[in-house]
């Protein structure tokens, strides 16, 4: 018998295990099939955060794991706690994010008998997991946390569900804590491929008008300064995705911002102009080329990406480099700087895509009320200290941030960009705020979007977890509406919220901070109430709530057929 | 286009439904499916038939092989790969020479009677899913009572 073994209930082991992997909080709400993994958290070092709904749990948990690039754990109990998680996991894995799920079971020999709270959670989360593990035996516990956090944060990073049946929370054993596990089908890294590198390298150099579009997985693997220097060491202009957004600096001389549905119309009308593309870290979602036929026509694609099954699935690449999107940046940098090759400022390509992104930040037509989503988002960049993180809800004031929002500080925005979560942002800035104490924090929200998971205040006042809610308020389903104004022949349906609630009100109801801002001067004023306040802060916006979202590539067309401001 | 997937998997529960499950969401089809445990009893092997373009089958096999309980996964050549598939008929006796016939038309087929009774016998053959299709053709004549197939396996 291996004398590092210990006897321990599985409740004892789960927090032990979590301990080693560096845990420090859990996000999450006790029931009865959690109840004793709750009675050893209590007796453990880890801090516990309250919420008020499971699906926040996951939100604040992928926050946090987004920002500090480990998992965030959240716990929730069985049945209906589980599927609360569910929207939380599958956002998570839709964006790549780490994050450990915890879920209580009912008793292994209830399982299958439809048990009170018993669902099959295994089964649910199965399309939405990285992957799921159900220890039956309290032996298991140290090696599935070892595995499952393993998996979370290695490779392309997702969530990882741990469902643990309460006798097994229960029951005691001896245990011992691995310092390795074996996984043999799991591969989550690769060698740097050099040779497509070089191939990569040829086919961008003698390309005439070459972009670089940079995806999420730029910020997950913070390849920040490998791609800011080669960058600027070919003099090639950067767009992102939106989920990209934040791994180029936005007020750099060679960026041109998001493309796709709601990208920049300069890095729109650039995109369908170029030759070549290297693509880092990207799915090519629909959302951000349009149709897949039409944006890959006469381009050739460089892709990169960590996650072999990218490749081909939406865009045909000429070259792909699979591994690491980091160590492939550095390594072809390497050679670029043995090629000392640089191709000059001034050439022709880069003036053509100056022009034209002057022109377009010169000329774009924006709404001309003194709160309009240019004017209160640039007012917020203005105020807002470079290092902030911002997170956004989902809807027209996401596509806003996108637009107006300069994204400067590597790796400072998160949204739920690819399942687009409504109720995301705010629980998710929560979470980023325990991951990075020392920063302000905003959620720059919708009021649809924000009033999904508004009960999240409690948890941010009463955990003493400070943010700022910037409420751009239509009073209305806003996006929805927008796709009725031009899609439905105004048919206006189910997307009244009228003035219902009252956010300022709401806000201090919860013991937060509320501040109604109806001017510029009063929002600069409250953004900065905001940033010097301990509790959190719901700033509400009152807005036009006929404001479209412009420019605007509708669904199932091409960037090409971009729909600009008349 | 139609192609032979073989894949070794951990020999664990729920593996089978996290494979077919992974057809069903990324909208491939599966033709056929025959699993058995390997001679180490930690794998198990799958062979599945699918159809689909040649840019879907890649993108499978890439998406099978990012599974973490898939091992390995082949795609294999039908020209070098044996590819078999166990097929059971029973096959309604009329006449009285319907025996004999039957019994000649397994013999060119190289399948095997059983369970023969007055009035049905159970044949069996192992083949390829293409011999086996001419194979239920020739009988057709007489009447297929029942049938039933393993879907292909092969090395």
């Amino acid at each position: 018998m291996n004398d590092k073994m210990e006897i321990m209930n599985g409740g004892k082991a789960l927090m032990k295990a979590l301990e080693k992997e560096g845990v420090k909080e859990v996000f999450g709400l006790p029931g009865g099939a959690n109840l004793p993994m709750y009675d050893e958290l209590f007796k453990s070092n880890i801090r516990h955060i309250l919420v008020r709904h499971e699906q926040s749990a996951a939100h604040m948990a992928d926050g946090f794991g987004r920002v500090s690039r480990k998992p965030g754990v959240c716990f929730a109990t069985s049945g209906p706690g589980a599927t609360n998680l569910l929207t939380g996991i599958a956002t998570a894995q839709a964006d790549s994010a780490p994050m450990v799920a915890v879920t209580g079971q009912v008793p292994v020999n209830m399982i299958g008998r439809d048990a009170f709270q018993e669902s099959d959670i295994i089964g649910m989360s199965n399309p939405s997991v990285k992957y799921a593990f159900q220890p039956r035996t309290v032996e298991e516990i140290p090696e599935v946390v070892k595995k499952g956090f393993y998996i979370a944060e290695t490779g392309r990073p997702g969530p990882v569900l741990l469902d643990i049946p309460k006798d097994v929370q229960q029951n005691e054993a001896k245990v011992t804590f691995p310092e390795e596990v074996r996984m043999p089908g799991y591969h989550p890294w690769t060698d740097v491929d050099i040779t497509n590198i070089e191939r990569a390298i040829n086919l961008l150099l003698s390309s005439e008008k070459p972009i670089i579009l940079a995806g999420g997985g730029t910020i997950i693997s913070s390849a920040f300064a490998e791609l800011q220097s080669i960058a600027e060491m070919l003099m090639i202009p950067v767009v992102t995705t939106f989920k990209g957004k934040g791994s180029f600096p936005e007020n750099h001389p060679l960026s041109l911002g998001p493309i796709g549905m709601h990208g920049h119309a300069e890095a729109n009308k650039i995109m369908t102009e170029v030759d070549c593309v290297l693509a880092i870290g990207t799915r090519f979602s629909d959302r951000s080329v349009g149709t897949f036929e039409e944006f890959e026509r006469n381009l050739k694609i460089i892709h990169m990406d960590v996650d072999p099954a990218e490749i081909g699935k939406n865009q045909t690449a000429q070259v792909a480099v699979v591994g690491d999107v980091k160590a492939s940046l550095r390594v072809m940098l390497k050679i670029l700087a043995k090629k000392a090759l640089k191709k000059s400022d001034g050439n022709n390509w880069l003036k053509h895509v100056n022009e034209v992104k002057d022109y377009w930040r010169e000329n774009l037509k924006l709404h001309p009320g003194e709160m309009s989503a240019a004017k209160i988002l640039r007012k917020l960049r203005e105020v807002l200290p470079k290092e902030s993180i911002v997170t956004t809800e989902v809807g027209q004031h996401q596509m806003w941030a996108s637009l107006f929002f300069d994204a400067i500080h590597p790796g400072t925005f998160f949204s739920s960009t690819g399942l687009g979560t409504m109720g995301w942002g705010f629980p998710a800035a929560i979470g980023a705020k325990v991951a990075r104490p020392d920063v302000a924090v905003v959620d720059i929200a919708g009021d649809g979007s924000f009033n999904m998971t508004e009960n999240s205040l409690a948890t941010s006042v009463l955990e003493d977890i400070p943010v700022i809610v910037f409420l751009i308020n239509n009073f209305s389903l806003g996006m929805v509406a927008q796709w009725q104004r031009t899609f439905y022949d105004r048919r206006m349906i189910g997307i009244d919220l009228k003035k219902c609630p009252d956010y300022v009100k709401l806000a201090e109801s919860y013991g937060a901070q509320g501040i109604r801002a109806q001017s510029l001067d009063e929002l600069g004023k409250a953004i900065k109430v905001g940033l010097n306040s301990d509790v959190a802060t719901v700033i509400d916006i009152p807005i036009d709530p006929e404001e479209d979202v412009l420019p605007f590539v509708a669904p199932g067309t091409s960037l090409k057929d971009m729909i600009l401001p008349s | 286009m139609w192609a032979i997937l073989s894949i070794r998997v951990e020999n664990k529960p729920g593996i089978l439904f996290k494979v077919t499950h992974l057809f069903r969401a990324r909208n491939f089809n599966i033709d056929s499916i025959s699993v058995g445990v390997m001679e180490n009893p930690e794998f198990s092997k799958m062979v599945i038939t699918t159809v689909g373009t040649e840019k879907q089958i890649a993108q499978i096999v890439k998406q099978l092989d990012k599974m973490i309980d898939t091992i390995e996964v082949k795609r294999l050549d039908e020209k070098e790969s044996v590819y078999k598939e166990l097929a059971l008929f029973k096959v309604k006796l009329s006449d009285a020479s319907d025996s004999a016939e039957i019994n000649k038309l397994a013999n060119t087929f190289g399948a095997k009677i059983h369970n023969e009774q007055e009035n049905s016998l159970i044949v069996e053959l192992t083949s390829t899913p293409d011999e086996i299709k001419s194979f239920e053709e020739s009988i057709k004549s007489f009447d297929i009572l029942d049938s039933a197939r393993t879907g292909v396996t092969a090395l």
